[in-house]
């Protein structure tokens, strides 16, 4: 049984570092969620040289749009959705400080490059398991476009979020070193 | 004639949304253990593991399977000797349908123009409904609310009939080659054959409603099903994508008359959820 490996936000970049592809990792603290339109838009700042609404230095973004909440609990159903969407929008946040991303699915070259130029890790979360993951939310708050709905930036406070290191920042990549060794 | 009231059908379609998107089908349920008691890979087994805890966890407390509530999708048999009253048919579905994801704390996902303001409508809202007319008196729902991390792998191809069977498993095989860890494998994957171009895709979509572990009653599309999955499950994608020996639950096949000419094949792909509810009034 592999051992689990317990990580607090921020992240730092000794902690990237020797974080492996195939990695179950455990995260506890705040990470921030934004998917396609967030993207868009934080992107659309970059490119103008204007400040984002969030400080992203260090800091892990989690692609999902969340079910609504039903009273009494902190975060409606909250699996990753596929991360390939956000991929044109990634190095340049990347190159701004960001420093782990969580999804699922495949990345482009780009950003794997991007990655591994600036030691930033990708973990995956298991599609599906959205009620699940979800009861590792404790907190969840809106911080910026609120007009987005399920796609608005949320802040989440996690307490032993599970996820696998699926491309670490060597750019050693589970997707792609694994099914060989089950294929026929 | 048989009078049903638009009232009647809008409660109908609530239910069957909530039920799809609570309660993961038994079928669904058994295949994933029987998949966990064969799998070979560590990190498959762990993922089939919380998948299997995730279903307990969403039917016990009645919450979505998955945030993903799903794009609205009916099909719908409507008896001849039906006349509905009191209301709009496409209305009383669509306020179903709102009405289920208002009040069933599920996402809010369409949108209205797709490719300008992309502006969510708010309501999950308009349903995508197909109807054929059927004999009878009564009124047939299948429901399927269809997520689109596994929507946007699916594929068509407009083969040609020389194509033959060998020409349709490489395209199957291939779409689920290329999609890879993004449906949230183990898929079900709907093989629609023969038809049109929007035909086949439609039949590849109702393939998906299929009990796991049946197969196509002509024994040679049946062969041709066994076929792909096997080598689907030979690409070594596993759980998640993380690698392992189950990376497709079922393929199921459906074909219907197609010009000479032609030989349209498409492929729909459904994460391993297939979340879809059938009723009757």
């Amino acid at each position: 049984m592999a051992k689990i490996v317990k990580i607090v936000t921020p992240l730092t970049d000794e902690v990237v570092s020797n974080l492996k592809a195939g990695d179950r990792v455990s995260i506890t603290g705040y990470i921030y969620t934004a998917r396609d339109a967030a993207h868009k838009r934080l992107f659309s700042l970059l490119q103008k040289g204007e400040k984002l609404p969030l400080e992203i230095r260090n800091q892990i973004i989690y692609y999902v749009g969340p079910a609504p909440a039903k009273p009494g609990y902190a975060c409606g159903s909250a699996g990753p959705t596929t991360s390939y969407r956000m991929d044109s929008y990634t190095p340049a946040l990347l190159d701004k400080g960001l420093k782990g991303m969580i999804g699922k699915g495949l990345r482009s070259k780009e950003v794997i490059e991007s990655m591994k130029k600036n030691n930033a890790v990708y973990f995956h979360a298991v599609g599906g398991a959205a009620a699940l993951i979800a009861k590792s939310i404790k907190k969840s708050e809106v911080v910026a476009y609120e007009d987005l709905g399920a796609e608005a930036i949320h802040l989440y406070y996690v307490e032993d979020f599970p996820v696998i290191v699926v491309i670490d920042s060597a750019g050693n990549n589970f997707y792609e070193t694994e099914p060989p060794k089950y294929a026929k | 004639m048989r009078k049903i009231e638009a009232e009647r059908i809008k409660k109908k379609v609530k239910e069957l949304f909530l039920r799809a998107n609570y309660h993961i089908g038994e079928d669904v349920l058994t295949a994933l253990k029987e998949a966990r008691e064969r799998e070979v890979s560590e990190v498959g087994c762990s993922v089939l593991d919380m998948l299997i805890e995730n279903y307990k966890i969403a039917s016990g407390e009645e919450i979505a399977i998955c945030q993903d509530t799903g794009l609205a999708v009916l099909y719908v048999e409507l008896g001849q000797e039906v006349y509905i009253i009191g209301g709009n048919f496409r209305e009383a579905v669509n306020e179903g349908v709102k009405e289920a994801y208002m009040e069933g704390y599920l996402r809010k996902s369409i949108v209205d123009d797709p490719v300008f303001a992309r502006k969510n409508t708010g309501t999950n809202t308009p349903a995508i409904i197909y109807t054929d007319i059927a004999p009878g008196d009564k009124i047939k729902f299948m429901v399927t609310p269809k997520g689109f991390g596994s929507e946007n792998m699916s594929a068509l191809a407009m083969m040609k009939p020389a194509d033959g069977p060998e020409g349709i498993k490489n395209f199957v095989v291939d779409t689920i080659k290329k999609a890879g860890p993004n449906p949230c494998p183990p898929t079900i994957v709907g093989v629609g054959i023969g038809g049109t171009a929007d035909k086949v895709l439609v039949i590849a979509k109702k393939a998906l409603f299929r009990k796991i572990g049946e197969h196509h009653q002509d024994e040679r599309y049946a062969q041709m099903e066994k076929e792909i999955l096997e080598q689907i499950n030979n690409l070594g994608i596993g759980p998640a994508g993380l690698g392992g020996r189950t990376t497709a639950l079922a393929v199921n096949i459906e074909y219907t008359p197609t010009h000479i000419a032609g030989m349209p094949v498409a492929v729909n792909v459904c994460c391993h959820a297939a979340r879809h509810a059938e009723g009757i009034l």
